[in-house]
């Protein structure tokens, strides 16, 4: 039982080292939204009226409504960066130093994925503490039901981008992810507009946002700012969660390099 | 070759990617404290042989035993047992010498007073000690590629698997590596399999296992395969033969 702790705190600690050398990184995660927030809403919150619906109880900016949805951008891209590492991991071998270990293979992925969603979770943090610079604030007790949320959540992200790093064989298909993950998942959701005003676009357009993963998780960390707990979201969340994590561990299953499916060299 | 128990054993070992053969059948075994070199031309399936020795991959059909434990039925046991140093370094640059130790030690399992032993004694075996608080990316490659093996033998494996360590090193980074894992064989007891394409690096009393298109074409003490002619006439010999 110890051991599998040393396991899981070296690997968050290498995941933390790594990011703290990687300013960079770090920067670019907090401009993207800051931009949104910034500059988008600002122009947008003219052309979008908002109506009353929960977890709101008042009219609220626009600024205010995107906020949730630009926490779960940050997740979304820090999931993504994270499967962009293990591509890079395999290709370079660090991966195959993780994967010769003798701690249980599920237990390792996990806590890399783990890994990568305190790193996110982080990152979140550092925005919600700008953007209340900006004037746009929760409650302290908001602050604190998120983070349960973000957890849930990152972890969800973090297993999306595990799952499409066992099935990307090399690092330049990963511009493809961009295109056909990041924006569809980010602009098909509730993080820049809510439901209802999809459905007055098209019907259509609104079902997809309502099934896709990424608006459930977005609505759990809106709610949770708000000290509420969605509880559809929740369930959502923690379904399409165990889904992606029981096929990303089907993706680094050892047998299937003996179906031919992958050569680690 | 008094000593009969065995650190290795590889049995009817097959595999193929897709429809390519890669692996053909092939057994052999290596005794507790031999230095076993692996040799054969780049695309012979040594490689292959190294990822199903650490299952990263499984085989399709056949067995591996690391020290008596059959690495497909009792992985973990298995891993345990193993060190490994891959063809590709796999090091962190950014982190010092003792941070990349650290984090191999947490993955097997090791921390505390134990680790710090462990590392220091393993980077002392190595001449590396001296350097633990570099950063990896300011080491060259000889001193790379040592602290590879010195992280290898942390958790005190009785299987060393290197997979061409020397490649890409100057002749006395080669000359000194070679040395110290012969030692590690001959004083400390560990079973070595090292896979080259470099006949320098093998030495008569080695065990000599020759590879080549996925088929064992020779198996035994160097000196005997080789008689009066030299390794690289008679590796040359050998692989035509196959050929033809």
């Amino acid at each position: 039982m110890k051991q599998l702790a040393v396991v899981m705190y070296a690997i968050i600690a290498r995941e933390g080292l790594r990011f703290v050398s990687q300013r960079g990184r770090f920067l670019a995660a907090l401009v993207r939204p800051l931009i949104w927030l910034v500059v988008f809403a600002a122009g947008f919150r003219a052309a979008l009226g908002l109506s009353i619906t929960p977890p709101y109880e008042t009219y609220i900016t626009y600024e205010m409504y995107i906020v949730p949805g630009l926490c779960g951008m940050i997740q979304l891209f820090n999931g993504m960066q994270s499967s962009l590492s293990l591509v890079y991991d395999r290709e370079m071998g660090s991966m195959r130093l993780l994967l010769t270990s003798p701690m249980p293979r599920w237990w390792l992925l996990f806590s890399k994925l783990l890994a990568g969603t305190v790193v996110s979770i982080i990152q979140v943090y550092v925005f919600l503490g700008i953007a209340a610079l900006f004037g746009i604030d929760f409650t302290w007790l908001g602050y604190v039901a998120v983070l349960p949320a973000l957890i849930v959540s990152g972890l969800l992200l973090g297993a999306l981008g595990l799952f499409l790093s066992s099935t990307i064989k090399q690092l330049e298909n990963f511009a493809g992810v961009m295109n056909f993950v990041i924006f569809p998942m980010f602009f098909l959701s509730t993080a820049l507009y809510p439901l209802w005003k999809m459905a007055e676009a098209s019907p259509l357009l609104r079902d997809i946002c309502a099934y896709n993963p990424f608006t459930h998780a977005i609505e759990l960390i809106r709610f949770a700012l708000h000290e509420q707990l969605n509880l559809t979201a929740l369930l959502w969340v923690l379904v399409t969660l165990i889904f992606f994590i029981a096929i990303s561990l089907l993706g680094y299953d050892p047998a299937r390099g003996a179906k031919g499916g992958r050569k680690y060299s | 070759m008094e000593n009969t128990i065995n650190g290795l054993v590889v049995s009817s070992l097959s595999h193929a990617y897709g429809q390519k053969k890669v692996l053909d059948e092939i057994s052999f075994s290596v005794v507790q404290g031999q230095f076993c070199a692996l040799l054969g031309p780049n695309g012979a399936g040594k490689s292959t042989l190294f990822s199903l020795a650490t299952r990263l991959i499984v085989p399709h059909s056949g067995n591996i035993e690391i020290v008596g434990v059959d690495i497909n039925v009792n992985p973990r046991n298995a891993l345990a047992k193993i060190g490994v140093v891959f063809q590709q370094p796999t090091l962190d640059l950014d982190l010092t010498v003792l941070q990349n130790l650290r984090y191999f030690a947490a993955l097997h399992g090791i921390s505390g007073k134990i680790r710090n032993e462990a590392i220091e004694r393993s980077l002392s075996k190595l001449g590396m000690l001296a350097r633990k608080d570099e950063k990896v990316r300011l080491l060259n490659g000889g001193h790379k590629r040592r602290m590879e093996i010195a992280r290898a033998l942390i958790h005190n494996p009785k299987v060393m698997l290197l997979d061409e360590p020397t490649v890409g090193l100057d002749a006395s980074s080669r000359a000194s590596i070679t040395e110290h894992v012969h030692k590690l064989a001959s004083e400390d007891g560990i079973t070595v399999l090292w896979a080259t394409h470099l006949v320098d690096e093998i030495k008569s009393d080695d065990q000599l296992v020759i590879l080549h298109e996925g088929k064992i074409i020779a198996d035994d003490l160097c000196g005997k395969i080789i008689g009066k002619k030299t390794l690289a006439e008679k590796f040359a010999s050998l692989t035509k033969e196959c050929a033809i």
